[in-house]
C-alpha cells in the first residue's frame, strides 16, 4: 500500500517534472512568453487576413478590434521577454537568432516597422473590406523581422 | 620499369580527357539573334529571384523600386565563401557585355572570358529556362541604376578553387531534362516551368549529395539551410498538407495558414513572387501538389 503510494508519486514526479524545470527556468520562461506574444498576433491577423482573403465575411467592429488589438501588442516594449542566452544556440526550440543581440539597434528598428504598419492598417481597417490593404504592409514588417532574426525551420 | 612509361601515358590520358571534357561550353551563335524585351523581362527577373543575391545588401526588394544590383552579399558556404557580382549595367558590372554574353552566362554558367561559374549562381536550374526569357531578363537589366562597386575575387579552398572542377561537375549535374517528367496540365507544366527553372526552388528545397549535386531522388524534400542555420522545409504532398489556395496566398503575402510568416531567404522569394501574376502562383501550387510525396 505504502509502497504504491511512493511508486505513483514518483511516477508522477516523472511525468511533470519537464514541464516544472522548464517553468523555473527564467530563460525558458522568457521563450514561452515571447512565443505567446507571436501567437497574438497570429490570431488577430488570423481574423483580419481570413477577412481579407473572403474566407470570413468582413465585419467592421471586429477588424477594426484586432487591427487595434496588434497596435496594442506592437506598442509592447517586449524587453523581458528577450534575456540574453535564451537564443536558438542555447535552446534547440529557440528560433531566435543571435543577432538580435548582436543587433539591437536593428531589432529595435524592425519593431518600430512593425508598430507604423499596424498603426496604419488600424486607421482604415474598419471602413470596408478594402481597408485590409495595408495588411500587406504588415506582413512585409513581421518578414523583414524573421529574415534577419529568426532561424529558418 | 616497363610500367613506368605507361603509368605516365594513362596519367596522360587521363588528365587529358579530363582537360577536354571540363571544357567551358563556347556561345551559341543562335544568341546573337536573340532579342530582349525589358517590360517582359521585370517579370522573368522577378521569377528568376535575381535580386535576392545581387541587390545592395544594405537594400531591401520592393516592387516599385528599381533594385540596384551591386552585388557584395557574402555566401559562406563548405567550399569557400563567394561574393554577389555586380551585375548592374555599369562598366564594373555587365555594361560592356553583349546580350548573348548575358544568356550564356545564365544559361551555361560561363562567363564571357570563357571560364566557369561556380554553381553558387544557379545555372543548374537557368539551363532550362527559354533562352527568350533570359534575353528579356538581360534587356531588363540594362534599364537598372548603375553601380561602381568593383568585384572582389572568391575565396575558395583547394581543389575547389580550380574552375576547370567545375566542368565536371557540370557534366555530373547539370541537365536540361524536367525532373518531373509528366506534366499533366498546362497549368503544372508552367508551375514546373517556373519552379524547376527561373524560380530554382530546388537550390535550397533539394538536400545535395557530397559533391554538392542535387539529389533528385528528394527533390523538394528539404535540406540543411545552405545561407545560415536551420533547415529549408520539405514542401513535398507527403510533409506540405497546405491546399493549394494556401501556398498561393502564402506566395502572395508571406503569410502561412497559421498567420505565422515567412521568414529567412524565403521573404526576398515572396516579394520576388509576389510581382508574378496570381496564374502564376497558382501554377507553382498546382506543380507543388503534382511532384511525388518525399517523407
Amino acid at each position: 500500500m505504502h509502497r504504491t503510494v511512493i511508486v505513483s508519486a514518483i511516477a508522477l514526479a516523472a511525468t511533470v517534472s519537464p514541464a516544472l524545470a522548464q517553468d523555473r527556468d527564467p530563460l525558458a520562461a522568457a521563450m514561452s512568453a515571447r512565443q505567446s506574444h507571436m501567437q497574438l498576433y497570429a490570431h488577430n491577423l488570423g481574423i483580419l487576413g481570413g477577412m481579407a482573403r473572403g474566407d470570413m465575411e468582413y465585419d467592421a467592429d471586429m477588424a477594426a478590434i484586432a487591427a487595434a488589438d496588434l497596435v496594442a501588442l506592437a506598442s509592447v516594449s517586449q524587453q523581458a521577454y528577450w534575456p540574453e542566452g535564451s537564443s536558438n544556440a542555447d535552446y534547440e526550440d529557440s528560433r531566435a537568432l543571435p543577432a538580435i543581440w548582436e543587433d539591437s539597434a536593428g531589432f529595435e528598428e524592425a519593431k518600430a516597422a512593425l508598430l507604423a504598419a499596424a498603426t496604419a492598417l488600424a486607421a482604415t481597417a474598419g471602413t470596408g473590406p478594402e481597408g485590409l490593404a495595408g495588411m500587406r504592409d504588415v506582413g512585409g514588417a513581421c518578414g523583414a523581422c524573421h529574415e534577419t532574426f529568426q532561424e529558418s525551420r | 620499369m616497363r610500367l613506368l612509361p605507361w603509368g605516365a601515358a594513362l596519367a596522360l590520358l587521363i588528365a587529358g580527357a579530363g582537360w577536354v571534357l571540363s571544357a567551358p561550353a563556347r556561345e551559341p551563335e543562335t544568341h546573337a539573334a536573340l532579342v530582349g524585351d525589358p517590360e517582359a523581362g521585370r517579370l522573368s527577373f522577378a521569377a528568376a529571384g535575381c535580386a535576392s543575391c545581387h541587390i545592395d545588401p544594405e537594400a531591401d526588394i520592393d516592387a516599385g523600386v528599381p533594385p540596384v544590383l551591386s552585388g557584395g552579399e557574402r555566401f559562406e558556404t563548405a567550399f569557400g565563401t563567394f561574393v554577389a557580382p555586380n551585375i548592374s549595367p555599369s562598366p564594373q558590372g555587365v555594361g560592356d557585355w553583349t546580350d548573348a554574353q548575358l544568356v550564356h552566362a545564365m544559361a551555361a554558367g560561363v562567363s564571357p572570358d570563357g571560364q566557369h561559374y561556380y554553381p553558387a549562381f544557379p545555372y543548374g536550374s537557368y539551363s532550362r529556362a527559354d533562352l527568350q526569357d533570359l534575353v528579356d531578363i538581360a534587356a531588363y537589366i540594362r534599364t537598372l541604376p548603375h553601380s561602381d562597386r568593383e568585384n572582389e575575387p572568391r575565396e575558395l579552398s583547394f581543389p575547389y578553387s580550380i574552375a576547370r572542377t567545375v566542368g565536371l561537375w557540370k557534366r555530373l549535374y547539370v541537365s536540361p531534362d524536367w525532373v518531373l517528367e509528366t506534366a499533366d496540365t498546362p497549368e503544372i507544366e508552367r508551375g514546373r516551368y517556373l519552379v524547376e527553372s527561373l524560380g530554382h526552388c530546388a537550390e535550397c528545397h533539394t538536400p545535395r549529395g557530397a559533391l554538392g549535386g542535387l539529389d533528385t531522388t528528394r527533390w523538394m524534400a528539404g535540406a540543411p539551410n545552405p545561407s545560415g542555420e536551420g533547415r529549408i522545409p520539405n514542401i513535398t504532398p507527403a510533409v506540405l498538407t497546405w491546399s493549394e489556395a494556401d501556398i498561393v496566398a502564402y506566395l502572395d503575402t508571406g503569410f502561412t495558414p497559421d498567420f505565422d510568416v515567412a521568414g529567412g531567404s524565403m521573404t526576398s522569394v515572396v516579394k520576388n513572387m509576389a510581382q508574378l501574376p496570381a496564374s502564376d502562383r497558382e501554377a507553382i501550387a498546382a506543380y507543388l501538389k503534382a511532384i511525388p510525396g518525399v517523407e
